[in-house]
């Protein structure tokens, strides 16, 4: 017993000397590029990935169709066959999800792609302008930021009609009022920093300085936080789909899945379980990529 | 011990032991994947009652060296060999815990910045009484009585009033006193000042420093006085260590270090710092026979309106001219108006009252298109090379910048010239397609200038340029303005708060004082006789020159 405490030592005590060779010394390089990547992130990433991936090209990820059922297949419970089970039409529940993905993520585009182009406009122009159309742009934005915004959503849904992209841009305009107000900020202190002064004392007109001092370096925390609203989008679109406020169907979109599965809840707990698991990931993985985002620039 | 020096006490047998005894320190910070040593086998000892200066450039290590001593490196630094002790005792390896007990009593810290060293949402009284408290000094009422006499005893005027203020109250020079208060409360054996009076304006640095100076003799307190002025150095210390790359160049008595430096590095330092170094001779008589006049000020007043209806007079009847060829400087300190005048004359601010003529152009009346093509006579340097410059572009597009709003040239003539004006300003072709923030101070500011050369003004305002930059690049700048000027037939508007820099590079002056012209003319007649008791003071504060010195 002895004997062998005493080799284990000498064997620890000429570790320090083997792990100065080269090759440790290019291990401890590996270990120490392991130890940067963040599990977390990259989990996130491959959420964002296969989703990506779905709603580009669904039917390399399943046979079956998204919309039509079927027959005498109503209600199975997950198997083989139907890795996710099928529901009262007897339509492939993972196929509806795969399906789902492209409706569900080109829906957050648009919206978030409204919330930037318009919030971002108004932002830019109430930051440049100042005095009173700053005022009224402003107050305008505190009117909206004022309003609930699935209030606000469902409004507008029922003013341009039902549909999967007015839904998309009763949610975008919701988050106007924060990309306007973030725009508003950030150019605020960009336009008075000394190489925008400098830009005018060298000559620069008012719109050239714009585009090519303020704007650009105003963008970079606006698109962080468009990354964040992505995820945001997601959910909002789901809760229009949820309340009927989103594309009809058969059209399947995760909002609508979990409606439509909430009436099987006590036989096929699945059909409304499985497509909130997928929200919750894809909103959960937007969070955690847009704060990566955030960091990169702090 | 010397007995040259005047101001210090007699020696006495402890004079022996020093206080402070650094011997071959070594500290590293921890970089992406490994540790990176940037403080190298530094010795050094303070002797009681002594003060000794750390002098170096930015990144020296000498902020490090000083944060060593009292155990606040920065969360990523460490201390990897070397001993630091003080009154004796080895206190390198001891924890934060440990050295709690010894922080305030026995070595203590007057910081850098007076703005951010003080909680701004407590009184003052309460921050000096809070190093009392910690080191239970006695009872309260003990404590508030010893706050009280402190706060006068760093000359504090009604220090009862003071002790109940909040530092926004206070003026930088109120707010660094009270600093020193807090370093002094508990007459430690050795305060670390570092840097301690950058950031004030030369008067009141001459105070605060004079203040140190004065409680080191009544308390018998060493100082190790971090600082990258050597005038300020030469002034104040006994001992000069110089620091560079982490390294000691050279250590020694000041008469010494100042009058045969051994290094070429304490050599350089010596002829480029502005105060030490030997007045530039520069033939100025051919640009002064010129009798044009590139800029004429006539009685410029600029109010502005604080809160509402008040005014507040910045510039009261301020004016001047500047001969076509000539440097004018504009000298003052914080609150004088100088960058007020800088910034109506190249037509940021609209005047209350008064004419600008630059180059027969009447500045104050221009507005829209007519104001946009006067910018091609007249450009402007920032003070901070690091904000005047978009992050987001390359040095190519920053330069190629002003050529782009005026007549549009192809763009091979345009690379053409952006390279010969970087050429000019002594930048390699290698920076082009670099962005600014992987340029340092000095060739930042370089790009600064070849973007307001480039469009070939005829009058370029200095605002501070060289301000924020080490010595040595100081210098450098210097000489290529220099250089310009004589090549360009340039007008430089310098406006400066070193009277040391004014003095080597001006044919003109105007001295301002809130927002008062008191001085005026050209740098000879100002410099040997001046009029006011303002430059006199301002004069008299220009640090090096304690010592008489010549070399």
């Amino acid at each position: 017993m002895t004997s062998l405490n005493s080799t284990g030592r000498s064997l620890l005590q000429d570790d320090p000397g083997v792990l100065e060779g080269p090759t440790s010394l290019f291990a401890s390089r590996w270990i120490a590029a392991l130890k940067n990547v963040q599990p977390g992130l990259v989990l996130s990433w491959s959420v964002i990935g296969v989703a990506t991936l779905w709603a580009l090209a669904p039917q390399a990820f399943t046979s079956y169709s998204g919309t039509v059922g079927i027959a005498r297949q109503q209600l199975r419970a997950p198997s083989a066959e139907h890795w996710l089970g099928t529901d009262a039409l007897g339509r492939d529940l993972l196929a509806r999800i795969i399906y789902g993905a492209s409706n569900s993520l080109s829906g957050a585009f648009v919206a978030v792609g409204v919330g930037l182009a318009v919030g971002t406009a108004l932002g830019l122009i109430a930051g440049t302008a100042r005095g009173r159309t700053d005022a009224v742009i402003m107050r305008g934005v505190d009117v909206l930021l004022s309003i609930p915004q699935l209030f606000l959503s469902l409004s507008i849904v029922i003013l341009l009609g039902f549909g999967n992209v007015t839904a998309a841009i009763a949610v975008g305009v919701t988050s106007i009022a924060r990309f306007a107000r973030l725009a508003r900020s950030e150019v605020v202190r960009v336009r008075v920093s000394d190489y925008v002064e400098a830009a005018y004392g060298s000559g620069g007109t008012f719109t050239r300085v714009l585009l090519r001092h303020i704007l650009p370096n105003s963008l970079t925390s606006v698109t962080a936080l468009a990354a964040l609203q992505f995820g945001w989008a997601i959910l909002a679109i789901s809760t229009l789909g949820f309340l009927g406020y989103g594309a009809p169907p058969p059209t399947p979109e995760w909002g609508l899945l979990i409606a439509e599965g909430r009436n099987y809840i006590a036989r096929a707990w699945w059909l409304t379980t499985v497509p909130g698991i997928v929200v919750i990931l894809v909103v959960l993985s937007a969070n955690r990529i847009s704060r990566s985002f955030g960091k990169v620039k702090a | 011990m010397s007995t040259a020096i005047d101001f210090r006490p007699p020696s006495s047998s402890r004079a022996d032991m020093p206080v402070l005894d650094i011997s071959k320190l070594a500290v590293a910070y921890r970089g992406k994947d490994e540790f990176q040593r940037v403080v190298h086998n530094v010795s050094l000892q303070v002797k009681p009652g002594e003060v000794v200066a750390l002098v170096g450039e930015s990144g020296s290590g000498k902020t490090t060296t000083a944060q060593a001593v009292i155990g606040l490196l920065a969360e990523n630094g460490r201390l990897e060999s070397g001993a630091i002790r003080l009154n004796g005792t080895d206190i390198a390896g001891w924890s934060q815990k440990r050295l709690d007990a010894i922080r305030g009593s026995k070595i203590s810290l007057i910081p850098q910045d007076p703005t951010s060293s003080l909680n701004p949402v407590r009184t003052v009284g309460a921050q000096v009484a809070e190093v009392l408290e910690v080191h239970r000094y006695g009872s309260r009422r003990e404590i508030e009585a010893r706050v009280i006499e402190l706060l006068g005893r760093v000359g504090l005027p009604e220090p009862e009033l003071r002790a109940r203020q909040y530092p926004h109250e206070l003026s930088g020079g109120m707010r660094q006193r009270v600093l020193i208060a807090i370093a002094i409360a508990l007459k430690p054996s050795l305060i670390i000042a570092d840097e301690p009076t950058s950031a004030l304006d030369v008067t009141v640095q001459k105070r605060i420093l004079d203040l140190i100076d004065e409680l080191r003799h009544e308390y018998g307190t060493a100082v190790l006085l971090v600082t990258h002025d050597l005038g300020v150095a030469a002034d104040r210390a006994s001992h000069i260590v110089v620091l560079k790359g982490g390294r000691i160049q050279e250590q020694g008595r000041t008469e010494e270090v100042l009058a045969n430096p051994r290094s070429d590095y304490t050599r350089q330092l010596l002829s480029d710092a502005p105060s030490l170094g030997k007045v530039r001779h520069v033939s100025r008589a051919a640009s002064l026979r010129s009798e044009e006049n590139a800029i004429e000020v006539e009685n410029l007043v600029q109010d502005f309106s604080v809160r509402g209806r008040e005014t507040f007079r910045a510039l009261d009847g301020v004016s001047f001219i500047v001969r076509r060829g000539s440097t004018h400087a504009i000298v003052g300190e914080s609150g004088s108006g100088k960058t007020t005048t800088a910034r109506s004359i190249v037509g940021f601010n609209k005047p209350t009252g008064g004419r600008i003529l630059v180059d027969g152009t009447d500045v104050t009346g221009l507005r829209g298109e007519a104001l946009r093509q006067f910018r091609r006579k007249i450009q402007l340097v920032y003070q901070n090379p690091f904000a005047s410059l978009d992050p987001l572009q390359t040095i190519f597009q920053i330069v190629e910048e002003p050529l782009l709003n005026f007549d549009p040239i192809p763009r091979e003539d345009r690379a053409r010239k952006v390279q010969a004006i970087l050429d000019r300003v002594g930048l390699p072709p290698s920076v082009l397609t670099r962005k600014a923030r992987a340029l340092s101070g000095g060739q930042r500011q370089r790009v600064a200038i070849a973007r307001a050369l480039v469009l070939d003004p005829q009058v370029l305002v200095l605002d501070e340029a060289v301000s924020a930059l080490d010595v040595t690049v100081q210098a450098q700048i210097l000489d290529l303005l220099d250089e310009l000027q004589k090549a360009m037939n340039l007008t430089y508007l310098f406006i400066s708060h070193d009277l040391a820099v004014v003095r080597q590079i001006s044919d003109t002056v105007s001295v301002l004082h809130n927002g008062r012209q008191v001085d005026s003319g050209s740098i000879e007649d100002v410099f040997s006789c001046p009029t006011s008791d303002y430059t006199r003071e301002l004069l008299g504060a220009i640090p090096g020159q304690r010592r008489p010195f010549h070399h």
